[in-house]
C-alpha cells in the first residue's frame, strides 16, 4: 500500500523540502493501521500461521497421517536439558508404552539408556512436497549419536499414534483456507446481486432483496449441521465433503453482504459525480466498476478480514460436532473432535491443544481486522 | 404504529413458507429416509407405518409429499412422528421443558450479558486509550476469538479434572442435580441451578460480549464530543451527571434495538454448549435427530430455529420504533 514509485517519491519529498506535507490515501491508511499495535501484533501472527501452513509438512517431524501403533496417546515427549546436573543440548529418550496390570492404567516409561540429541534440518524423514520438489527434509529429529531416531512428540499422540504437533500444522492448512475460500464464492455473488439489486431499483431490487429476506430468515449453524449430515450421508470424498463446507458456508453468509452493498450502493448512486459521469455518457458497466466499486472497496478489505475469522470458528464447530471436515483430511476443529468426552480429555488432555490454535489465529485475524477498521474508517458498521 | 406491527407480524409467513421448503428439500436430498429406516424396525407395526405413509403421502412425488407435510402442520399442527422415540415430534423437539429451559438460558444470557457490557462498555469510553481501556478490549476479543465449545470443554475439563469438583458432590453437567429434576423449587435447587448455569452463562455470554461492549464504547463517544453534552459540562455539572444523565440515555439506544437480533444468536449459538454441558435445550433435541436422521424432527427443528430468529428480528424492529420516534412505520 505505501510503496511508491522513485519518481514519486523524489516529487514529494521536493514538496516536503518547500514544507508541504502530502499523503495519499493509501499512506494515511498505512500510517493509521501501523499505529495500531495490537492490530501489527495480529498482522504478523496471521503471517506467521501463513509460513507454518506452506512449510507444514517441512516443521513437522512425521507425516500428518503415519501412525505409531505402539505409541497411542503418548503425551507429549519430554525434553530434557540437564545432564547429571549440567546444562546439555537437548535431548529426549525413547519412550516405551506399558501397561499397570492392577489398574489398566496406560503410561510410557522412558528408557534412559540412550540419548537421542534434538539435531536441526535433518534429512532422511518422511517425504513430503517443499516448494515443488519432493524432500525428506525436516526442521528438526531426535537421533542418536549412531544414527537410530527416537519419537519426538511435540504435542503428543492421538488414539492412531498420529503426532498431534505435525496434525495441527497441516490442519492448519485447511482452518486458514477455509475463510478465503468461501469469501471467493460469496464476496462475487453477495457483490453483484447488491450492486444490481441497488443499482437497477424496481423489480429486480424486490426479488434480490426477497431473497436476502429469507437468506436472513435462515438459522446458519443448523442449516450447516444439517447440510453436513447430508454430505456425510453421500459417501463423497474428504476433499469433496471440504469443498461442501465451504459451498454451505458461501451460500448462507451472502445475504448480509448484499444487503450492506446495496444500501452502499443506494446511496452513492445519488452522488454527484454518478449523475457527472452519466451525463459524460458512460455506460452502467463503466460508472459500477470504475466509480462506486472502488468506494466500497474499504469496507469490502474489511468486511472479508472480519469473516476470515468468523468462517474459522463456523467451520471448527461444524468440524467438531463431525458435520464439517473429515478424515483424511483435518482442521483444527476436526482434531477436537476425539475430544467429545471428558474422559478422554481426562486421560490425555493434550488432545484440546488445537483449540489453542484456533483461538490464537482467530484472535490474531480479529485484531487485523480492527486494525484496519480503525484505518480505513469504512462507513461505520455493526 | 398498531398497524405496523400486523403487518410486521403477517410477513412472517411467506418467509416462514420459504424456509420451510428449503429445509424440507434438503431433508429430502439427504439419503436415507423415514421409510427405509421405518420399515428395519421392529417396534414400528406395518399400521403406523401405513397411517404414516398416507398421512405425509409418504410413495407420492416430492411435491406432493410437500403438500401433505404443509397441510399436516397448517390444518392439524401436525408435525408428524419421530422415527427415533415415536412420539409427536413437537414432544421430541420440547421433551420435559426443553422450550422452556432454551428460552431462559437465552434470555438469562442476554441479561447477563448486557448488565456487564453497558457499564464495561462505559467504563471503557469514559477511560478511552487509557491502559484499562485496552485491557477491557483484549478480553471482549479473547471472549469473541474462543469457540463455544472449546471453551465449554476447557472449564469441562478445569472443574473435573483439575478442581475435583467431584469431590465435593458437585456435578457439571447438565443444569441441575439428577435428583433435583422434578423436585419443588426449594432454595437447594435454585443454587444448585446456578451452580451448573455459571459455566454456560459464561460460554455462551463471553461470545457476543465484544460487539456489545465495542457498540456502547463506540457510541458513548459519539454522544460525548456532541454539542449539548459539552453545554453541559459548560454549566457546571458533575462529570457523573454529564455522562449518565446526559450521554448515556442516548448512547443506549442501538444497544436497546440489537436486543432482538442478538436473542436468535444466543439460542443456535447455544446449540453446540449444550451438547458439551448436556443442557435440556431444543439444540441437544435438534442434534441428536440429526444423529439419528430423524427426518420429521430435523424439519420441525430447522422451522423452530427460523421462528426464533424472525421473532427476534421482529422484536429489534418493535424496540426500534418504541426508543427511536422519529422512525417512519409506513
Amino acid at each position: 500500500m505505501a510503496r511508491l514509485s522513485r519518481k514519486k517519491k523524489k516529487k514529494q519529498r521536493q514538496l516536503e523540502e518547500q514544507g508541504y506535507v502530502s499523503r495519499s490515501q493509501g499512506q494515511m491508511i498505512w500510517q493509521a493501521f501501523r499505529r495500531h499495535r495490537v492490530g501489527n501484533v495480529g498482522t504478523i501472527i496471521v503471517l506467521l500461521f501463513l509460513l507454518v501452513a506452506i512449510f507444514a509438512q517441512f516443521i513437522g517431524p512425521y507425516h500428518f497421517s503415519t501412525q505409531f501403533r505402539k505409541h497411542s496417546f503418548s503425551p507429549p515427549t519430554t525434553v530434557h536439558w540437564r545432564d547429571d546436573g549440567s546444562l546439555s543440548r537437548p535431548y529426549v529418550y525413547a519412550t516405551e508404552r506399558t501397561i499397570d496390570m492392577a489398574t489398566y492404567q496406560v503410561s510410557y516409561v522412558e528408557d534412559t539408556s540412550k540419548k537421542y540429541y534434538i539435531r536441526f534440518f535433518v534429512s532422511g524423514g518422511s517425504e513430503h512436497r517443499l516448494l515443488g520438489f519432493t524432500s525428506t527434509l525436516h526442521l528438526f529429529a531426535a537421533r542418536a549419536d549412531d544414527g537410530s531416531e527416537a519419537e519426538l512428540f511435540v504435542l503428543g499422540t492421538d488414539q492412531l499414534g498420529r503426532d498431534m504437533f505435525t496434525r495441527c500444522l497441516v490442519g492448519s492448512w485447511v482452518s486458514l483456507a477455509v475463510g478465503p475460500l468461501v469469501i471467493l464464492i460469496s464476496f462475487p455473488l453477495g457483490i453483484l446481486l447488491g450492486g444490481v439489486s441497488g443499482y437497477y431499483g424496481g423489480g429486480v431490487d424486490m426479488f434480490i432483496q426477497r431473497a436476502c429476506e429469507v437468506m436472513l430468515a435462515i438459522p446458519a449453524l443448523p442449516i450447516l449441521m444439517a447440510m453436513g449430515a447430508a454430505l456425510r450421508g453421500f459417501g463423497l470424498s474428504a476433499m469433496m465433503v471440504f469443498f461442501g463446507v465451504i459451498l454451505a458456508l458461501a451460500i448462507i453468509s451472502w445475504g448480509g453482504l448484499a444487503r450492506i452493498i446495496r444500501g452502499q450502493v443506494l446511496a452513492i448512486r445519488e452522488m454527484d459525480f454518478v449523475t457527472a459521469a452519466r451525463a459524460a455518457g458512460a455506460h452502467d458497466l463503466r460508472i459500477v466498476l470504475r466509480h462506486i466499486i472502488p468506494n466500497v472497496t474499504s469496507y469490502l478489505v474489511v468486511a472479508a478480514t472480519l469473516t476470515i475469522p468468523n468462517m474459522m470458528l463456523t467451520e471448527a464447530a461444524l468440524s467438531f460436532l463431525g458435520y464439517g471436515i473429515q478424515e483424511p483430511m483435518t482442521s483444527w476443529g476436526q482434531l477436537l473432535n476425539a475430544a467429545t468426552n471428558v474422559g478422554s480429555i481426562e486421560l490425555h488432555p493434550w488432545i484440546l491443544i488445537p483449540g489453542a490454535f484456533i483461538v490464537v489465529a482467530v484472535l490474531a485475524f480479529n485484531f487485523m481486522g480492527d486494525a484496519l477498521r480503525d484505518a480505513v474508517d469504512p462507513y461505520s458498521i455493526l | 404504529m398498531l398497524t405496523y406491527i400486523i403487518r410486521r407480524t403477517l410477513y412472517m409467513l411467506p418467509l416462514l413458507l420459504v424456509v420451510s421448503l428449503i429445509s424440507f428439500t434438503l431433508i429430502k436430498i439427504m439419503p436415507g429416509d423415514f421409510l427405509t429406516q421405518a420399515r428395519l424396525n421392529p417396534q414400528i407395526t406395518e399400521e403406523t407405518l401405513q397411517q404414516q405413509i398416507d398421512r405425509f403421502g409418504l410413495d407420492r412425488p416430492f411435491i406432493v409429499q410437500y403438500w401433505y407435510w404443509l397441510k399436516n402442520i397448517v390444518t392439524r399442527g401436525d408435525f408428524g412422528m419421530s422415527f427415533d422415540t415415536k412420539m409427536p415430534v413437537f414432544k421430541t423437539l420440547f421433551m420435559g421443558n426443553r422450550l422452556q429451559w432454551t428460552i431462559f438460558i437465552a434470555l438469562s444470557t442476554l441479561l447477563l450479558q448486557y448488565l456487564f457490557a453497558i457499564p464495561i462498555g462505559i467504563y471503557s469510553a469514559t477511560h478511552q486509550y487509557k491502559p484499562s481501556d485496552h485491557i477491557v478490549t483484549f478480553f471482549g476479543f479473547l471472549g469473541l476469538s474462543i469457540p463455544n465449545f472449546f471453551f465449554a470443554l476447557v472449564l469441562l475439563w478445569l472443574l473435573v479434572v483439575v478442581f475435583h469438583v467431584g469431590n465435593f458432590g458437585l456435578t457439571v453437567a447438565g443444569v441441575m442435580d439428577m435428583r433435583y429434576y422434578g423436585a419443588p423449587l426449594t432454595w437447594g435447587k435454585i443454587v444448585n441451578i446456578l451452580w451448573h448455569m455459571w459455566p454456560v452463562w459464561l460460554v455462551i455470554g463471553t461470545s457476543g460480549m465484544a460487539g456489545l461492549i465495542r457498540l456502547m464504547r463506540g457510541n458513548l463517544l459519539d454522544t460525548l464530543s456532541l454539542p449539548y453534552v459539552k453545554t453541559a459540562r459548560a454549566k457546571g455539572l458533575r462529570e457523573w451527571v454529564v455522562v449518565y444523565k446526559h450521554a448515556v440515555r442516548n448512547a443506549i439506544n442501538p444497544l436497546v434495538t440489537i436486543l432482538g437480533l442478538s436473542l436468535p444468536n444466543l439460542v443456535s449459538g447455544s446449540i453446540v454448549t449444550a451438547i458439551i454441558l448436556n443442557l435440556p435445550t431444543v439444540g441437544l433435541s435438534y442434534f441428536a435427530a440429526l444423529q439419528r436422521q430423524d427426518e420429521n424432527v430435523i424439519m420441525a427443528g430447522l422451522l423452530f430455529f427460523s421462528l426464533f430468529l424472525l421473532l427476534g428480528n421482529l422484536l429489534a424492529d418493535f424496540l426500534l420504533a418504541w426508543v427511536d420516534p422519529r422512525i417512519r412505520y409506513d
